[in-house]
């Protein structure tokens, strides 16, 4: 049986401002990011869709150290998103300076924007990753 | 299934850069854990390891296999276990079932881990290879950012002001470091204040250093045993009263339940009922505090603390000896220190000890102490649960 939605799509897809995800055709639950099965129902029965790319900052933190080669993007902002379909997805926070990112941010809505990590000896290539704005 | 218990124990001093090899650390505590347990590197039937990053560390995979060969434990099958700073406790656990299941009587289980032979940057980029590296990692992911999202969560969802938070935390460091200082085993022997905590460099908002482990080097062996063994070797057996383990995905496909890990409770659950025994039942503790927040959560979802309400118990002692509950006597791997592999046999290695009240000494002896629980943590999904019993 093969993926739906393997990871190497959704990131083509993410690299062109398009968030995909699945949705479930049994209970009609959504899962982002992809994985084999509905993580609510564990159905295969999974149709791939855009989400919204709309949410709100559920959690948030600010980096001062980072891995090896990555040095060079911080400080940066983490923040965690809950989807307007439900599901949360971990990305970025981009467009304010992370150094004044508080706890005032969680509630705030949020859109998808992406960021591209070219990769490391230790990675096999680049991968996008959400970059959230913030909408209001 | 039979019961099983430790008969042999030893345990490195934890430290940064040793001078010893992570195979020559885990060496040394196996025959002080076969010395221990009255039998000789032949008698061993099957040997567990929990090491992690041996290849980044040293450029050594497969260190099972060349450690069997060193102690004289010559052909014996010796297994690597992988889940993380778990590794080791998943390596104990899996002993237990094997001995159980009768096809082994005596199993050595030991974990090693040389953390500081890489530098900072190389630590960081390695451990967070134990987060989703396709979705997540890109993100800039690393441990302290996974704790500082659920640290903001927590104080969100609990409704506790962000400075009340810190303070709380803060208690949690103060009380790993003072406990360090009787244990001779610690890598870090120095009292901190509150304040050395909230003035410690920011790492990851709002996760200061002083809210986090080391970065270590050490190792632990014991020498696990069926009853029928055990009871004709040592005069003292440790037994495992329940076990448990529970696997969860990325850190965002576990929304419904954070800034609680699931997989937690599944795992203590697990080995709760195994024994037949409740959190009340626990006479101490140990728990894995690699940031003190991930303390608070984790004797929350061990079900000595109501959601939201565990600061209070460590500021008010109840995590202390003659408290509630007895929590990280050890120093936790907050100041004991935490070489990953090492870990959970670290923690095993403390409760058998306390157990046979062998503490007294070293002046952090839980009184008339029956059960204990041991709790492990790998990466941002992997959970063990293992308690113990004199009884």
């Amino acid at each position: 049986m093969e993926y739906k939605l393997t990871w190497q799509e959704y990131n083509k897809a993410l690299k062109k401002d398009r968030l995909m995800g699945l949705r479930c055709e049994d209970c009609g639950k959504f899962t982002c990011p992809p994985m084999m099965v509905c993580a609510e129902c564990v159905s295969t029965n999974l149709k791939v869709v855009q989400m919204s790319g709309r949410g709100k900052v559920v959690s948030f933190t600010t980096s001062y150290i980072a891995g090896e080669g990555r040095e060079n993007e911080l400080p940066y902002t983490i923040v965690l998103v809950e989807l307007e379909e439900g599901p949360w997805i971990m990305g970025n926070l981009v467009g304010v300076d992370p150094k004044r990112v508080s706890m005032d941010v969680m509630g705030r809505s949020v859109e998808l924007g992406y960021r591209v990590y070219p990769g490391d000896k230790f990675s096999s290539g680049d991968m996008a990753r959400p970059a959230f704005s913030l909408r209001d | 299934m039979r019961r099983v218990a430790v008969i042999g124990t030893g345990h490195s001093k934890f430290c940064f850069n040793s001078p010893k090899t992570s195979l020559e650390m885990l060496a040394e505590v196996a025959l002080d854990a076969i010395n221990e347990a009255n039998i000789t590197p032949r008698d061993v039937q099957a040997i567990n390891v929990g090491n992690v990053l041996g290849p980044f560390e040293e450029g050594q995979g497969m260190i099972q296999s060349f450690f069997a060969n060193d102690i004289g434990c010559f052909n014996v099958p010796a297994s690597r276990f992988e889940g993380a700073c778990a590794s080791g406790s998943m390596a104990v656990r899996d002993a237990v079932l094997l001995v159980a299941s009768g096809y082994y009587d005596i199993m050595l289980v030991g974990g090693t881990e040389k953390c500081t032979a890489m530098s900072t940057g190389l630590a960081t980029r390695t451990f967070s290879m134990y987060g989703d590296s396709r979705y997540e990692f890109p993100s800039g992911f690393t441990f302290p950012a996974v704790f500082a999202l659920l640290a903001h969560l927590y104080a969100k969802k609990y409704e506790i002001p962000l400075a009340a938070l810190k303070e709380q935390m803060a208690a949690v460091s103060v009380q790993s470091h003072e406990y360090a200082m009787k244990n001779p085993n610690a890598q870090i022997h120095k009292l901190i204040s509150k304040e050395d905590v909230l003035n410690s460099f920011m790492v990851s908002t709002p996760i200061q250093l002083q809210d986090a482990c080391p970065f270590s080097d050490g190792a632990a062996a014991l020498i696990i045993a069926s009853e029928e063994t055990a009871r004709r070797l040592v005069k003292k057996p440790v037994f495992f009263a329940g076990v448990g383990q529970a696997s969860s995905g990325k850190l965002s496909s576990q929304y419904k339940y954070l800034p609680q890990l699931h997989a937690r409770e599944v795992a203590c659950q697990q080995s709760y009922r195994m024994a037949g025994l409740t959190p009340k039942d626990m006479d101490l503790c140990e728990l894995h505090d690699c940031f003190s927040i991930a303390a608070m959560i984790a004797a929350e979802g061990l079900g000595f603390f109501e959601p939201g309400q565990s600061g209070w118990a460590w500021e008010k002692g109840e995590t202390r000896l003659g408290g509630k509950i007895p929590i990280n006597i050890s120093g936790g791997l907050k100041a004991k220190g935490h070489p990953i592999g090492a870990t959970g046999v670290s923690q095993v290695y403390e409760v058998t000890l306390q157990l046979r009240g062998d503490m007294v000494e070293q002046g952090r002896q839980v009184e008339g102490a029956k059960y204990g629980i041991i709790d492990t943590l790998g990466g941002d999904g992997v959970l063990l649960s293992l308690i113990m019993t004199n009884q």
